[in-house]
């Protein structure tokens, strides 16, 4: 599937549910179902910046695809963050890359990813173009 | 309403426009005090009519208008004068908030008499805004800043103050209330203290302003500053008292417009208190406003409005510990204002915040600007409920019910 079919799996999915909280609840639950990070991957290298909340990304690169995992202590975030994993985990740099990830906004959860919210999230997308960046010369040198 | 207090506090709220509101569907419950107080209508209708009345610029005028401005600004400062209890209307200057109130004292106090290897006393309780403006002076002047630890139950001592306390020490800045925690400090024994070695006292009133009364003579603190959006007035303003014979040595902190009396090219000179040290046109309709704001509480008797928060404070704690399992309030002090601040095991305050909001209910969530305080307890983040008068027993039975519900979902 493309990043753009997972994320209209994504919305599709989503618009199944009521109201907000609804919503909220369905988010946890998916964070709930990401497994945490061991201790050892809690590093400060890790760390994607957030002021609430931590964010924590690991990323590997194998046969021309990155794969990610992440992990947060909020619950809200973790949710949030597998969801942007099933949208690019797997995926290769130049995917992810040409992308404008776009589910998020579309869910109308777009104030999580805020910048005065300041939880991580956003931060954490950077990062993973900045891992796709780093792939992709390093594939290409 | 409480039988032990004479308020009716269901009156009091239909003074609150704000509050009559649903959010998520839900009316609202406000919660969230200690970053802001809502505004009366006496404030909100004192602000109105300014604009739509009064405006002017003040002090320079000879019509009309700004004479009225003038007399409405310098009345205000009056109103303070009179609720902090300022020995002269002079010690009265108009600031933006409690953080410039803090930057201009250790700008202009800190720059003339701070010299390498003096030391400057804080708390380990401080807010963001009085801590950093001491480092930065001390930083420029090569001084030292000191911190009287907090103890398990969020209290700090005299003994820990006295220890720290030696030749060197050239200023003191004490929180009275905490702002995290809630802890009502006994400052006037650190002043007193303070004041046996011949040390300026600074306070940071800003979360005891909106629920004692202040009265600086009798504290005989050297410096006083409160934010006057958290005391139910507007945003923007705020109140540097200070002692007029420290305030005089001290230069101006910012040039231009009212501080200036004469300037030529070769030299200026500054007005006198308390214009020195407000350069530029003030927040006039903020400074009016605030003393709404102050004429409000009055009119409801402060007396009043302690006695029924120390009452929903016990309500609340009682509340709060017995019906909410796992729950760890921060800090246990034997005298607190109606603030909490807590966590719950295996769960993130941002979660209990963002959930609690589709309930209708507003509280803050995070480091509330004290990271070393959160630090001291351990944790980098916590949930605070911070109550005013206009909150109800009902609204912490509630809340007690939503947070039960939204921590089932999360655990």
């Amino acid at each position: 599937m493309t990043i753009q079919e997972i994320e209209n799996d994504i919305v599709v999915e989503f618009e199944l549910l009521g109201d907000w909280q609804e919503k909220y609840q369905h988010i946890i639950a998916i964070g709930k179902k990401l497994p945490s990070f061991p201790l050892e991957l809690q590093t400060e290298e890790n760390k994607v910046r957030g002021c609430q909340s931590n964010v924590w990304l690991v990323s590997s690169f194998n046969e021309g695809k990155i794969f990610l995992q992440g992990d947060s202590d909020a619950l809200i975030v973790k949710g949030l963050v597998a969801l942007v994993l099933r949208v690019l985990s797997g995926k290769t740099p130049d995917e992810i890359l040409n992308t404008q990830l776009s589910f998020i906004e579309r869910l109308g959860m777009q104030s999580n990813l805020s910048p005065t919210r300041n939880n991580g999230l956003a931060a954490m997308i950077k990062q993973i173009k900045f891992y796709a960046l780093a792939y992709k010369a390093k594939t290409n040198s | 309403m409480s039988a032990a207090t004479s308020l009716n506090i269901e009156k009091i709220r239909e003074d609150f426009p704000i509050l009559h509101q649903l959010v998520h569907g839900k009316p609202l419950i406000y919660f969230d005090n200690a970053a802001t107080s809502q505004k009366p209508y006496t404030v909100i209708d004192r602000i109105h009519q300014y604009y739509s009345f009064e405006n002017s610029n003040i002090h320079r005028g000879t019509y009309y208008l700004s004479e009225l401005a003038s007399n409405y600004y310098e009345g205000a400062r009056d109103t303070i004068q009179q609720a902090i209890n300022a020995a002269k209307r002079e010690e009265v200057i108009f600031v933006r908030g409690a953080t410039e109130g803090i930057n201009l004292v250790a700008s202009s106090w800190g720059r003339s008499f701070l010299k390498a290897g003096d030391e400057i006393i804080i708390s380990g309780m401080e807010h963001h805004a009085n801590i950093v403006p001491w480092q930065q002076i001390c930083i420029e002047k090569g001084a030292v800043l000191k911190v009287i630890p907090v103890d398990e139950n969020g209290e700090i001592h005299l003994d820990d103050f006295k220890n720290l306390i030696n030749e060197k020490t050239k200023f003191v800045s004490l929180v009275q209330v905490s702002n995290g925690i809630g802890t009502i400090n006994a400052i006037k024994e650190f002043i007193d203290i303070a004041h046996a070695h011949q040390i300026p006292v600074m306070i940071d009133g800003c979360q005891a302003a909106p629920h004692m009364e202040i009265d600086v003579q009798a504290l005989d603190c050297d410096f006083y500053t409160f934010s006057g959006h958290k005391v139910f007035g507007p945003t923007g303003i705020g109140v540097l008292y200070g002692k007029e014979s420290l305030l005089e040595v001290m230069p101006p902190y910012q040039f231009g417009g009212d501080m200036i009396r004469h300037v030529s090219f070769q030299k200026t000179t500054f007005n006198d208190l308390p214009y020195k040290f407000e350069a530029g046109t003030p927040h006039i309709s903020g400074a009016i406003g605030l003393a709404a704001a102050f004429d409000y509480l009055n009119s409801l008797g402060r007396g009043n409005l302690l006695q029924y928060e120390n009452e929903l404070f016990a309500y609340a704690d009682a509340k709060l510990n017995q019906e909410v399992a796992g729950i760890r309030l921060l800090g246990n002090a034997r005298k607190k204002i109606p603030v909490f601040s807590f966590v719950v095991e295996g769960t993130h305050p941002l979660d209990i915040g963002t959930m609690l909001d589709f309930e209708g209910i507003a509280i803050r969530t995070g480091n509330h600007c004290t990271q070393p305080l959160m630090e001291r307890f351990g944790v980098s983040a916590s949930a605070r409920l911070s109550l005013a008068f206009y909150n109800t027993k009902e609204e912490v039975d509630k809340f007690v019910i939503a947070l039960n519900k939204v921590l089932q979902l999360l655990r």
